[in-house]
């Protein structure tokens, strides 16, 4: 294991750490609320994964400033569809020396994000339900009373 | 720069140790919040400030409001667990094992010649100023133009689940003896 391998790869490790606890949450608790907080860290985990992939080394957010867009537009104000460069032309290449990080992972996570509070919400209001019904939200008691019923 | 990404990990790392070891489950939400916040600070250092935003408004606002309503709807306890606690850490080592194992192969964090920075052709950053008339945050430019589908189809998903929660609560009023029967 070299020292280059543990700074390329640190930020997967601390990814699956996290990701592991969210994991060990959901399958040691049997408190319904608690499984929904270890699945809501496993799940921002997940959103790390994926922004840590978008950044590049000396990169900025992808969000161009007015007076790169101006000298953009001016310089190209009719072929500007024309300015696609070859198969791997990199980020770090373009706009004028400055590097933009990967705006594809945000938007992907923007999306997830999103979804993700969706289907929270519908748990929660599950659980909510299940203790009008069953009167506890401890998943073996639920059990033990489904066999007794 | 590095130091604060060091310290925000550490705190992450301790924050989501603490939410698993804890009983309190007011407490516990609490930390959950504490935790997403602590991640949209992770993401902005990594260069996305929408998700960042997004983040610490939906994760450690929404969220943590919804899961202190249901607690007061179901009660604050975690009631001690008589399992033990082996099998569940035998499971997560060798889950995480095999993972951190998958990792050894992946492109290296920041590297630009990344395949993720390739493909697809990264031009579409500059084209966004064309096609979007000058908006300068390409993640809008994606999300609600390149990608506008997913947008779409994301929003159905919020109205599905917004009108699965009002009949999973809703009160039926008119057979009160529904309620009594088991």
């Amino acid at each position: 294991m070299s020292i280059e391998q543990v700074v390329g790869l640190y930020n997967y490790w601390i990814v699956v750490f996290l990701m592991m606890t969210g994991f060990y949450i959901v399958i040691a608790r049997t408190n319904l609320i608690k499984s929904i907080i270890g699945l809501n860290i496993f799940q921002t985990s997940v959103f790390l994964l994926y922004i840590t992939m978008g950044r590049i080394n000396g990169g900025t957010a992808p969000i161009i400033p007015a007076v790169v867009a101006d000298a953009h537009a001016h310089a190209h104000p009719a072929d500007a569809h024309a300015t696609d460069g070859p198969a791997g032309h990199s980020l770090h290449e373009t706009a004028d020396e400055l590097i933009y990080s990967n705006p594809l992972p945000s938007v992907l996570m923007l999306t997830a994000i999103v979804v993700g509070i969706a289907t929270t919400a519908l748990a929660l209001a599950l659980i909510v339900r299940i203790r009008e019904e069953y009167g506890t939200v401890e998943e073996d008691e639920i059990l033990e009373l489904d066999r007794y019923s | 720069m590095n130091l604060i990404a060091f310290a925000i990990l550490a705190l992450l790392a301790a924050t989501a140790v603490t939410v698993a070891r804890m009983r309190d489950l007011w407490a516990a939400i609490m930390f959950t919040g504490i935790y997403s916040f602590l991640s949209a600070s992770w993401m902005l250092i990594l260069d996305a400030p929408d998700v960042a935003f997004t983040e610490a408004a939906v994760g450690a606002g929404i969220a943590t409001v919804l899961m202190l309503s249901t607690l007061a709807l179901t009660g604050k306890e975690e009631r001690a667990t008589t399992r033990s606690p082996l099998i569940p850490l035998l499971v997560v080592t060798v889950t995480g094992g095999a993972l951190i194992y998958g990792t050894l192969d992946m492109p290296h964090f920041g590297d630009p010649s990344d395949p993720i920075h390739l493909y697809p052709n990264p031009s579409f950053v500059e084209k966004s100023q064309e096609d979007m008339h000058g908006l300068p945050n390409v993640v809008t430019a994606i999300l609600a133009s390149y990608r506008g589908y997913d947008t779409l189809g994301e929003t159905t998903v919020v109205l599905t689940a917004g009108i699965a929660v009002i009949l999973i609560l809703r009160r039926d009023e008119s057979h009160p003896e529904q309620q009594e029967s088991p």
